[in-house]
């Protein structure tokens, strides 16, 4: 089958149209009944909880390794004590929500593009419609919802836990104060770190799981297109994450430049 | 979107349906009705669009051109949001079952009941009725991937009739099954038509299947499917239409389409 550039623009501008109404449709789902809670609270469990080991993991020896690397440039400068202040304004501002971000797509945009794509190819999206069930109030919203609320929990989960793997290669390995390296790390986060570090997760959380819905929804050509969308789920939730991260970033910047 | 629809009223009427994928016509100006009560069989080579005109009664999806009534409510004019509570008046069986895969028997019968939020006594008796129904009664805590396709078949027809609707539409019941099966499937269709007077759209490749819908009716007594004897009063109604090339060729009964002098139609029936 051949198609002109004409088709493939259109085709472009029908799927922007599609994920637009998709995104939209997950947010005004929340203020018209039926509200499904239980799928809510079931999915939080699933994407919260389930990511928990991974972002510790992950998080702890970012936080080591952060540790580690700006030791080496800062104790040339004599700088060897803001070792904490540093990895906790990396970790909060920038490294933790995208970090975060990044196994959370890995994890639940995969998992939400192959569950609702094997959905999609065998009709049950269809027979949740013909059952009188509005598929995007039962499947979406619930994992928009959830996905927002966790990611944020889990992100200052794992800038503590990277915090933690800093100051313990600060401690055991660089020989540092540890209350040293504790109040410095504390006492240099300001109210736009904080706002920054939580604004970004809200922000990836919505872009992750309406990305992975969308493609799991559009998923055409049965297992082989199941698979197609798993893919393209994981690859553009995570590049469409880090170049809003730029915006966003440039954007609260305005607002909380560094002090 | 509570009223009942007037039992004089069609059920279904199709004006002058169009539909195209891909520069192809699939439907071309689809004219047709569905009485109340009645059951109408759709046949017609693959690919003719006859699980099209399913989904289209449902709204699943939307025509090019025509119009559309199901249960006194245009679909082509309503929006998906509108849609949802027409739907809930009207059973579907996909061809394929379509079941929750990651939901057993029970939750798949009760999922539109659960939906409903009915109390929870109701919706157990109302999913051992239905899967007494079927005959699948000791399958309630099973996993679809567990049935075979018979029995899924069989659950999704639970799952369509569990909420008692004015109208079920079914795609191809009995494909891919061994005869046997499809017997008994039949009668399940025979039985809901005749016990619960359901209007009733099905789309089948078998022909077997559609002359028995013609032929047989549901003895309460007996509890099964017998053949009707001539001069036998009896109020069912079962017409075929049959499509082509996205026409419709043919609309009729049972013994009008027996003696059709269409080449296509005696070739198809003796096939």
């Amino acid at each position: 089958m051949r198609f002109s550039l004409t088709d493939i623009a259109k085709r472009n501008v029908l799927a922007v149209q599609e994920y637009s109404l998709l995104a939209w449709n997950s947010i005004a789902n929340i203020f018209s009944s039926p509200r499904y809670v239980a799928d809510t609270i079931q999915q939080a469990d699933i994407i919260g909880v389930g990511s928990l080991p991974i972002v510790v993991l992950t998080g702890f020896f970012l936080g080591a390794v952060l540790a580690l690397q700006s030791a080496n440039s800062l104790a040339r400068f004599g700088g060897l004590s803001f070792t904490g202040q540093l990895v906790s304004l990396s970790m909060v501002r920038e490294i933790g929500p995208v970090l975060t971000g990044l196994m959370v797509a890995g994890r639940s945009a995969t998992g939400m593009a192959s569950e609702l794509g094997s959905m999609q190819v065998t009709e049950q999206i269809d027979a949740m419609r013909a059952l009188g069930t509005d598929p995007s109030k039962k499947l979406i919203t619930p994992r928009v919802i959830s996905t927002v609320i966790m990611l944020m929990m889990l992100t200052v989960i794992s800038d503590l836990v990277s915090m933690a793997g800093g100051g313990v290669v600060a401690v055991f390995m660089l020989r540092l104060d540890g209350n040293q390296y504790w109040s410095t790390a504390w006492q240099s986060l300001g109210k736009g770190d904080i706002v920054m570090g939580l604004l970004k997760p809200f922000v990836f959380g919505f872009i992750i799981s309406t990305i992975g819905c969308y493609y799991g929804i559009s998923a055409r050509g049965g297992t082989q297109g199941v698979g197609r969308a798993t893919t393209q789920a994981m690859v553009s939730a995570s590049v469409v994450m880090v170049i809003s991260d730029l915006f966003i970033t440039q954007l609260l910047l305005n607002f909380f430049p560094f002090s | 979107m509570d009223q009942k629809n007037d039992s004089h009223e069609p059920v279904i009427i199709f004006e002058a349906v169009s539909i195209g994928f891909d520069e192809k016509q699939v439907l071309n100006k689809l004219s047709f009705t569905l009485p109340h009560g009645e059951t109408k069989v759709l046949f017609g080579e693959a690919g003719t669009g006859k699980t099209l005109v399913l989904k289209l009664a449902l709204g699943l999806i939307k025509p090019d051109s025509g119009r559309i009534t199901v249960l006194g409510h245009e679909v082509t004019a309503m929006k998906e949001r509108d849609l949802f509570a027409l739907r809930q008046r009207i059973g579907m069986v996909f061809q394929e079952s379509a079941l929750f895969d990651s939901l057993n028997v029970k939750d798949n019968v009760s999922f539109r009941l659960r939906e409903e939020r009915m109390p929870p006594d109701e919706i157990t008796r109302r999913v051992d009725d239905a899967l007494r129904f079927v005959e699948l009664e000791h399958t309630v805590d099973m996993f679809p991937a567990e049935l075979s396709g018979g029995m899924r078949r069989r659950v999704a027809i639970a799952r369509a009739i569990v909420a008692e609707p004015e109208l079920l539409l079914y795609d191809s019941p009995t494909a891919g099954l061994d005869p046997v099966t499809s017997t008994t499937i039949v009668e399940l269709l025979v039985k809901q038509r005749d016990v619960y007077k359901t209007s009733a759209l099905l789309v089948t490749h078998r022909l077997q299947d559609a002359f028995i819908m013609a032929n047989h009716a549901f003895d309460r007594k007996q509890n099964k499917m017998i053949a009707v004897p001539p001069g036998w009063e009896w109020d069912a109604k079962t017409s075929f239409l049959v499509l082509k090339g996205g026409d419709k060729i043919f609309e009729g009964t049972a013994a009008e389409i027996a003696n059709s002098d269409s080449p296509y139609i005696r070739e198809y029936l003796t096939q």
